[in-house]
């Protein structure tokens, strides 16, 4: 079947998609975007997390069909002309990224924390939020000063 | 596989009627798994996420109903004033991203016995409103659960909505994991008081998600509903309700494990239930 989805402001268009097959797979075989991961295929590790109409989910979860006429955003598309988003600056700046397999799905759903947050979040806030992201490298310590310092600047 | 795609409800019962085999898909967190792990495939997908009938609640007559569609992050954000038994089972499904995705119809539809809607349901008797071509009828929450993911829906049924009553007394759901988030119940309870009356709720610890009756009627007689709370009522509460319960071994937890958390989160929520009471009396 057919599938017409905007992602990342765009309108796409992808071909012969199995009816079973995935958004998240559609994005990374089809569409060449790579950005979103496929580790679990269960959404137990938040890996594959995009915007789907503004809201985070799992990718794996979500059916090729289901994101018909819909709107996707991925880690792709945080970052603008100007450079890297502060979301992803912050990750950079503080060491957050060790293998990098979790690191979209992190800066996508912290992104989403933060847009959502009035102020800095406290780190149960945080912790909460992450709850469905895995990371098996950093021990997470630097992942969660990473998001203090994106919020710190989203506030300031 | 084929994949259908209604647009309103009336559209997904004709198309339900003419493919009794089409497996209903709403956030896909329990449906997707199966076909990405490759645990079975379905002949075609009935996608009921674009059924903008389904997403929308009521509150009539101290009745909540629930439409299918409603994710468990809406239910949390606008619902757990009437539904805090509901709200507090809600919060501890998967992760932000499942509770996103993921709704009280679904967790019906899948039927798995260690589905966290399931225990405060039951406790507040809750009705399941199907409806086909030939009609709506609604299903007492006690008779909805027919075995391990089975449920008591015809082949050309869909959930329309769950109806749940708005909450007149406290009400509070345990679940016993390996950690906070992204966990399956290794057994769960809930409770809920409604006047004089108790329920009761036990998730993960049986073919189907049950109630305790005899735990309940107990509660009811010997519960003198002024005073503490006697620990020795406590005590037997858990007895009786680790008693209605049926677990196997498996992956998660033991049998012997599942039985003895039974009894400690019955006789928890009951303490947690019993302050509020004694608070608001």
């Amino acid at each position: 079947m057919r599938v017409t989805v905007t992602v990342n402001g765009e309108e796409r268009i992808a071909d012969d998609v199995w009816e079973g097959e995935s958004l998240l797979y559609v994005l990374r075989e089809r569409l060449g975007l790579p950005g979103a991961k496929n580790a679990c295929e269960q959404g137990e590790c938040g890996s594959c997390t995009v915007y789907l109409d503004g809201v985070p989910v799992c990718a794996c979860l979500v059916a090729a069909g289901q994101a018909e006429s819909r709107t996707v955003v991925t880690v792709e598309g945080l970052a603008s002309d100007e450079g890297l988003h502060p979301v992803q600056q912050a990750f950079v700046e503080c060491g957050a990224v060790q293998c990098g397999f979790c690191t979209p799905g992190l800066i996508v759903q912290t992104h989403a924390l933060l847009a959502a947050s009035e102020g800095v979040p406290s780190d149960l806030e945080i912790r909460e939020a992450l709850a469905g992201n895995l990371c098996r490298c950093t021990g997470y310590e630097k992942i969660l000063d990473a998001v203090r310092q994106a919020a710190g600047r989203a506030d300031g | 596989m084929d994949f259908l795609r209604p647009l309103t409800w009336a559209e997904a019962l004709e198309m339900k009627a003419e493919r009794p085999d089409a497996t209903p898909i709403q956030g896909g967190t329990d449906v997707m798994v199966e076909i990405n792990l490759d645990k079975g495939r379905p002949t075609a997908l009935l996608d009921l996420a674009a059924v903008a009938e389904l997403a929308e609640w009521t509150r009539d007559n101290g009745t909540v109903r629930l439409g299918a569609g409603v994710s468990y992050t809406r239910l949390i954000a606008e619902l757990a004033g009437d539904l805090p038994g509901l709200a507090q089972a809600s919060r501890t499904v998967g992760s932000p991203q499942i509770r996103n995705r993921g709704t009280v119809a679904g967790n019906l539809g899948a039927a798995s016995p260690a589905g966290d809607s399931h225990p405060p349901l039951l406790a507040t008797g809750a009705e399941v409103e199907a409806e086909s071509v030939r009609g709506s009828r609604m299903i007492a929450i006690t008779d909805f659960y027919r075995g391990v993911k089975r449920n008591a829906l015809e082949p050309d049924e869909l959930i329309r909505a769950v109806r749940i009553p708005v909450a007149t007394g406290p009400q509070y759901f345990s679940k016993i994991g390996t950690r906070n988030a992204m966990v399956i119940a290794v057994s769960s309870f809930a409770i809920a008081f409604d006047g004089r009356r108790v329920g009761t709720g036990i998730g993960s610890a049986a073919p189907t998600p049950r109630r305790a009756p005899e735990a309940e009627a107990f509660l009811e007689s010997a519960l003198d509903w002024s005073g503490p709370l006697d620990a020795d009522v406590a005590r037997r509460f858990g007895e009786l309700v680790r008693d209605a319960a049926a677990p196997i071994d498996d992956v998660r937890g033991t049998r012997d494990y599942r039985l003895h958390s039974l009894a400690v989160m019955a006789r928890r929520t009951l303490t947690w239930a019993w302050e509020d009471h004694l608070r608001c009396a």
